[in-house]
């Protein structure tokens, strides 16, 4: 792959040529060599997108990073201009010019037109994200100290289950289940259906997120959130709770495995008889304090 | 007359020597000196709680926290995991409560404002002197009960208070049911009552003690950022009461505000929070505003470039501060409309604070910059706080902070505008007064020293959070999975860097003192043209005695 030879190339130069290509990633390459459901080793983007929305934020993002890589640009090449013009040896005698109208005016609607054009993309993102096309399946998340509890709906199967993180005596494969992300129990979903996610909690506030499907929502106890999204690609995708919620708030990952129909048929028919038992009709938060 | 006599007679009184002159003190300079040192002593426990934790993040897994707790809070061997993962909470809100309330507001308003804002505006002191006591003396009070919450107990089996400078509830209600929770949100209460009489002795002060020719629209831009920051103190400090003694009430005497289980809601303490809490930011950022217009001008030795522009730019930051706050809160459930009016709004803050950057720009150019170290530290600040702004127009974007929210490009984006933006400008504002303060010269290699230490430093703290953020690490977690280690650990050593900053620059001040190089009235030069200037370093007990009469229209 051309960008990681690039890579290797730019690191051999140390620091600098190291500072160089992650600009050169930051603003052309974006997501070239991000990891898909986790971070990746020294990454410096987003994690590759899983979903249309994720696709949509990752690329408004990109959009964002060559507007603000530009401002910053242009106000250090001013500085500089300052520092190397008109410091005192250069520029002996200071002029006294303390108003220019027109110069006011433009650095006050130039920055409206930059927002403007931003503002656009970000409304249509915005509004992609809050539109729930119709569900193919709805699932439960369930925030708990210090775990989730998933409930698939009732005309999705209707199974309830809890995921733990894995510890480390319980990893026994460290390549397919990663410290602090690996989950007993994993959600699992079929490739491109659309699946609404319920979000609320038992106990304290917490926080679902999968970055691949670029959603996050937070789980509030007495309160049930959604969101959606739509898995293009197949895979095992990672989320880490996102809201302060005690000792073990690092230690709650979340994780959704993205199969085909026939794969997914053969899971559920497993899954509703392993979790058979811990199936019940009365809803989990009821059953809470 | 007796009224005359009396009024007299007091300015013949013997300045008060020893800890009378402190501790009894009405005198705005001795107390805006407490200030500076109290945030000093705050901002090294600040400082080192954070490198503790920088400590801990260098590697992934636990290595320090577990020992820690066993150390500071003696937990058996067995629970040291548990309650060093908790400990660590405990220090990522303590940093940010000490670095906010006891390092950054004292060091700024409390500190430069009350040395500088009546000699600016040619008063011979506050409003209300004995308030502005009152003021500072609450403030060790406050820190006190935070230290306290420390070491009594929050959640069972842990001490302190790990529910973040947000504290949220559930987590920080029936989540920490110890008194550890109680205490922090007594000196919160302390902190804040502390806050609200510096607001109001700065509004009564700027508002009527101006001296004759001294109009509003001629009054030094620091003064101007001051009054702001003074404002949205005075209307922002009661909601954040209100909340926690809601808090308060629902953990202690059995409401229900923010527990659903009684009707309540979480998400009613989020707004109440932020109502306070996106105003503090600005209150953080305001007064370093000032303080670099000031320094820019001086050392570019030309007048503020678009002085209204300026002084109106503040205002404007100020009142659109109050309606944005739910920007903090984009992923809690706010319905599509209410998030789309927050991202106009917040978006709409990009405009005054551009034109502040291009103000500044332009009071340089065509200049006749002498680069000493306090605008060495001003430049930096703009270059910075730059980059912290415009992380700031990616966030607003609530689309794209669907991604990005509670992760460490937050963390990155107001470390940029607050450590790297708010603390250059208190060091900024620390070499360019102190010849002024103390009338001693502090040697310009010093403070070039230690910026490039902590420009350095800072940069290599904070910028490889961006990436963090972007590659999904949430913030205040204690160990994070390993593909993050590479960034982190880079992250670290920049801490360290920064760190070795601090204690190079407390040498120098020590330095400094030891070696008593006088100053002189006014050190900068012809560009130096606000009041203090005018006045011996350091200035006498009680200045201006015959009030002085503005006529130009200096700034």
């Amino acid at each position: 792959m051309p960008v990681m030879e690039l890579k290797t190339i730019m690191m051999k130069r140390g620091f600098f040529g190291m500072l160089a290509f992650n600009a050169f990633t930051l603003l052309t390459v974006g997501n070239a060599f991000a990891g898909y459901g986790m971070g990746d080793d020294r990454q410096m983007g987003m994690q590759g997108s899983a979903t249309p929305i994720a696709a949509s934020i990752s690329s408004f993002h990109d959009m964002l990073n060559w507007i603000i890589f530009s401002i910053t640009i242009f106000v250090l090449a001013l500085l500089l201009i300052c520092i190397f013009r008109f410091n005192s040896k250069a520029n002996p005698t200071p002029s006294k010019t303390t108003h220019n109208a027109a110069i006011e005016v433009a650095w006050t609607l130039v920055p409206v037109l930059i927002l403007v054009v931003i503002a656009v993309p970000s409304f249509r993102l915005l509004k992609d994200q809050y539109t729930f096309p119709p569900a193919d399946l709805t699932i439960k998340a369930v925030g708990n100290q210090w775990y989730w509890g998933f409930e698939y709906a009732k005309d999705s199967g209707n199974i309830k289950f809890d995921s733990y993180m894995l510890s480390d005596k319980d990893r026994t494969d460290p390549a397919t289940q990663p410290r602090l992300l690996a989950v007993d129990n994993e959600v699992v979903v079929p490739v491109n259906k659309v699946v609404h996610v319920q979000v609320t909690a038992n106990d304290v506030l917490h926080s679902f997120t999968i970055p691949s499907f670029g959603i996050r929502m937070d789980a509030v106890p007495g309160r049930l959130n959604e969101t959606w999204f739509k898995a293009t690609r197949e895979g095992i995708y990672y989320g880490q709770c996102s809201e302060l919620c005690g000792k073990d708030h690092a230690f709650m990952p979340a994780a959704i495995r993205v199969v085909s129909d026939t794969k997914y048929a053969e899971w559920l028919a497993g899954a509703q008889k392993k979790f058979a038992s811990t199936s019940d009709e009365s809803p989990r938060v009821a059953a809470a304090k | 007359m007796a009224y005359a006599a009396e009024l007299n007679s007091d300015h013949d009184h013997a300045i008060p020597t020893g800890w009378r002159r402190y501790v009894y003190s009405t005198n705005h300079k001795d107390i805006g000196m407490m200030y500076l040192w109290f945030a000093l002593f705050a901002g090294i426990v600040g400082g080192l709680l954070s490198v503790a934790m920088r400590l801990e993040l260098q590697e992934p897994g636990i290595q320090y926290f577990n020992g820690l707790a066993q150390l500071i809070q003696g937990a058996s061997p067995e629970t040291a995991m548990d309650v060093g993962k908790h400990l660590y909470n405990v220090f990522v809100t303590a940093h940010g409560l000490i670095m906010i309330f006891f390092m950054v507001m004292p060091a700024l308003i409390g500190g430069f404002a009350n040395w500088f804002v009546p000699i600016m505006i040619g008063a011979p002191d506050m409003a209300f002197p004995r308030m502005n006591n009152v003021s500072f003396w609450l403030l060790p009070a406050a820190f006190l009960l935070l230290i306290c919450s420390m070491f009594v107990e929050g959640p069972s089996g842990a001490n302190g208070v790990g529910g973040g400078w947000t504290i949220y509830p559930p987590l920080s209600t029936t989540g920490q049911p110890g008194p550890a929770m109680d205490f922090a949100i007594l000196g919160l209460h302390i902190a804040g009552a502390s806050s609200i009489l510096g607001a109001i002795n700065f509004i009564t002060t700027i508002f009527n003690m101006r001296a004759p020719g001294m109009t509003l629209h001629r009054m030094p831009l620091f003064a101007w950022s001051v009054l702001v920051t003074a404002f949205l103190l005075l209307l922002s400090l009661p909601v954040l009461a209100g909340a926690i003694t809601m808090l308060l009430t629902d953990r202690n005497f059995g409401t229900s505000f923010f527990s659903p289980a009684g009707g309540g809601d979480p998400i009613l303490f989020q707004h109440l929070f932020w109502f306070f809490g996106h105003p503090e930011v600005y209150i953080l950022i305001l007064p370093a505003f000032g303080i670099i217009s000031h320094i820019v001008s001086t050392f570019s030795k030309k007048p503020i470039f678009g002085y209204l522009g300026m002084a109106y730019a503040m205002v404007a930051i100020g009142a659109v501060g109050f309606v944005v706050w739910a920007h903090h809160m984009f992923n809690s459930g706010l319905s599509l409309a209410t998030q789309q009016f927050f991202v106009a709004a917040t978006m709409v803050i990009a405009v005054p604070t551009g034109v502040k950057i291009f103000s500044w720009i332009a009071t340089m150019w065509g200049g006749s910059i002498d680069f000493k170290a306090p605008m060495v530290w001003a430049v930096g600040f703009i270059f910075l706080f730059t980059v912290g702004g415009v992380t700031g127009v990616v966030l607003a974007n609530a689309g794209v902070d669907r991604t990005l929210h509670g992760t460490y490009y937050v963390i990155a984006h107001f470390h940029y505008v607050l450590s790297l933006g708010a603390v250059f400008a208190v060091f900024a504002g620390w070499y360019y007064w102190f010849p002024k303060m103390t009338g001693y010269v502090i040697p310009n290699w010093i403070g070039i020293v230690h910026f490039w230490i902590s420009f350095i430093g800072a940069n290599i703290l904070f910028f490889p959070q961006h990436f963090l953020g972007l590659a999904g690490m949430p913030r205040r977690y204690v160990d994070y999975p390993d593909s993050y280690a590479y960034w982190n650990k880079i992250s670290s050593y920049g801490s360290y860097i920064f760190a070795f900053g601090i204690v190079f620059f407390i040498c120098g001040v020590v330095y400094t003192y030891r070696r008593k190089e006088l100053a002189g009235n006014n050190p900068w030069g012809e560009g130096a043209t606000t009041l203090e200037w005018t006045l011996t370093s350091p200035p006498p007990y009680h200045q201006f005695e015959t009030l002085p009469r503005i006529t130009g229209s200096d700034h």
